[in-house]
């Protein structure tokens, strides 16, 4: 009796080296050494920056020197500045950009996963722009751009006369619609390749049977490639929607916001680093978050809801 | 088939192949009259339009002195030293986060998970307010290896490609190398590791892509121009007095883009299935 209750205390009360041999104790271990460096990566650079962040936008402070509590001042001044609030209707263009540019890429896409001879040649030429650094593309447009050259040449080819063409980056008309170019310029080939992707993704029987049917290429585009590709069309609306409110590159490196081309991102960039303003620009981060995730959770709620028919 | 239909099929292609033409002439024009103007002497690009073809198209003295002024001999170093960091760890913690998260059951793995989620969908621009103090404070700004760190911190795609790989791994291969007596660690370096090649490899060329074109947080935390430059940062030195000279800055930014082509054209079929299984996840 005695003995017996003794075994039973050594099973229970293994030492802990012995704990570290056995297959549970391994399991923690492999699970503390692989979780630990990218948990601390995580935390060190996206979550205490995320409540620095938002501590930050209660203050009246610079990254260096005194700090001063000023509660919902900096949020106030989101709403009142100027060239903080004007910026935020400039992502607009933006978002009309976003809307050619998805167009344009399911059309192309659409016309790229049907047999189409020197296809990948195409669809290589059109992806590439998606490569190239952010720093070569402000080059090549300013160049593009310039008064005279790359684009003006173009255009007297097709027979407009030069006097009659604008300043593409400097005329405030039309220069936050050259910069959305660029953008589209940039994209379109990537977003093409994702719908091309997903247009592989459905049955190839499907078209067969379909052509079998007798059912023309518009008819095959409206009742199996759209509902096909539906799920990654409204995720890459919704992408462009909190793409176009943080439009940063093409006037940070084109036109470093001038002529009225500071989107909310330049403006924000600006304020911190040149003005120094880091409490002003941490709440216009912050605003500019709150309006992601809203438009993040009205997605994940529409998935919920609209394609759950789709689903059953 | 009637004439009607031939026509109507004619016009069809004929519209089909007019668009393909004229959307690859839009997205190649920008860079092939930047090619144009960068093989042209001072002289010619000073007297003819941009869109004439240059004298010669082995006139390199462009690129020469393009690379020499802007340091790229230096740019390239640095940019290699980085990216073969970045790749080699980024690999390693990505692999071990995904094989942990997907194949351990343990309170937190979904919390972990979403705090993976939850920070994908900050704006990175935006995060570098505070993320500036942070490596000020560690002493990482104008240190190679601070910029190597933080440039694996700000990855999370690529774990689910991972994890999205893991799920087609059977789990009773790891089964039966248990009931041999084999280690966790070995299971993942022995078993999994191998076969997770062709997810590696994906991930790899995008991220590799992606932080040899990153300029952004390389302006600001490799701030000293003349000995930490990569290559997006080099280009720099063509803003300002040297802003009107376009047949140098032309060559500058065509070295700068040869890199990318070349992966591109050598790995096509991995970047679009990358970009495609990244963004149904992600």
């Amino acid at each position: 009796m005695n003995a017996s209750v003794n075994i039973a205390v050594k099973k229970n009360k293994r030492t802990f080296r012995e704990w570290l041999g056995s297959r549970d104790g391994q399991k923690v271990l492999v699970l503390l050494a692989f979780l630990i460096v990218p948990l601390i990566l995580l935390m060190v650079f996206t979550y205490i920056p995320f409540a620095e962040m938002v501590k930050f936008s209660f203050y009246n402070m610079k990254y260096i020197g005194a700090r001063k509590f000023v509660g919902l001042k900096n949020y106030i001044k989101v709403f009142s500045r100027k060239d903080c609030f004007g910026a935020l209707k400039l992502s607009l263009y933006y978002m009309g950009g976003s809307v050619v540019q998805l167009s344009l890429a399911l059309y192309l896409a659409t016309i790229l996963s049907f047999k189409v001879k020197g296809g990948d040649l195409f669809k290589g030429f059109m992806f590439f722009p998606f490569l190239i650094n952010g720093i070569a593309i402000g080059f090549i447009f300013k160049f593009f751009y310039t008064r005279g050259f790359v684009f003006d040449t173009v255009l007297q080819w097709c027979g407009f006369q030069l006097e009659n063409l604008p300043y593409w980056l400097k005329d405030r008309s039309i220069n936050n619609i050259s910069l959305v170019g660029t953008s589209v310029w940039r994209y379109f080939g990537q977003n093409m390749v994702l719908f091309i992707g997903a247009i592989m993704s459905v049955d190839n029987e499907l078209y067969e049977a379909a052509m079998l049917d007798g059912a023309n290429r518009f008819q095959q585009f409206k009742h199996i490639i759209m509902p096909g590709i539906k799920t990654i069309f409204v995720l890459n609306v919704i992408l462009s929607i909190s793409g176009s409110l943080s439009a940063f590159e093409p006037p940070y490196v084109i036109t470093d916001g001038a002529n009225g081309t500071g989107t909310y991102f330049v403006v924000m960039h600006e304020i911190a680093h040149t003005q120094q303003k880091v409490g002003l620009a941490s709440a216009m981060a912050v605003v500019l978050l709150l309006i992601i995730f809203t438009v993040t959770i009205l997605q994940k709620l529409y998935f919920k809801y609209l394609f759950k028919d789709g689903a059953e | 088939m009637s004439i009607s239909e031939k026509i109507g099929r004619f016009i069809i292609t004929a519209l089909k192949y007019l668009s393909l033409v004229f959307f690859s002439f839009v997205a190649l024009l920008p860079v092939v009259s930047c090619v144009i103007t960068a093989f042209k002497t001072d002289e010619e690009y000073q007297n003819t339009n941009v869109m004439v073809l240059p004298h010669s198209w082995l006139n390199f003295e462009n690129f020469i002195n393009a690379f020499n002024k802007a340091g790229m001999g230096k740019a390239f170093v640095n940019s290699t030293i980085i990216l073969v960091c970045v790749l080699l760890f980024s690999t390693i913690i990505g692999t071990q986060l995904a094989y942990v998260l997907n194949r351990f059951t343990f309170p937190g793995n979904k919390l972990i998970r979403n705090m993976f989620l939850f920070a994908s969908m900050l704006p990175g621009v935006a995060m570098q307010i505070p993320v500036y103090e942070i490596m000020y404070k560690l002493h990482f700004i104008n240190q190679l290896p601070g910029y190597i760190i933080v440039m694996c911190g700000t990855d999370v795609i690529a774990i689910y490609i991972y994890i999205q790989f893991f799920e087609n791994i059977d789990i009773s291969l790891d089964e039966s190398a248990i009931v041999d007596g084999a280690s966790y660690f070995t299971i993942f370096y022995r078993i999994h590791f191998p076969l997770l090649k062709p997810a590696i490899v994906t991930s790899c060329i995008l991220k590799g892509v992606g932080t040899y074109n990153e300029y952004y947080m390389a302006n600001m935390y490799l701030q000293d121009k003349k000995n930490l430059a990569t290559v997006a940062t080099s280009l720099y030195t063509f803003v300002g007095p040297l802003g009107s000279k376009y047949n140098l800055i032309c060559a500058g930014v065509i070295i700068s883009l040869l890199p990318a082509l070349i992966v591109f054209i050598t790995c096509q079929k991995q970047i679009y299935s990358g970009l495609t299984s990244g963004a149904v996840k992600g």
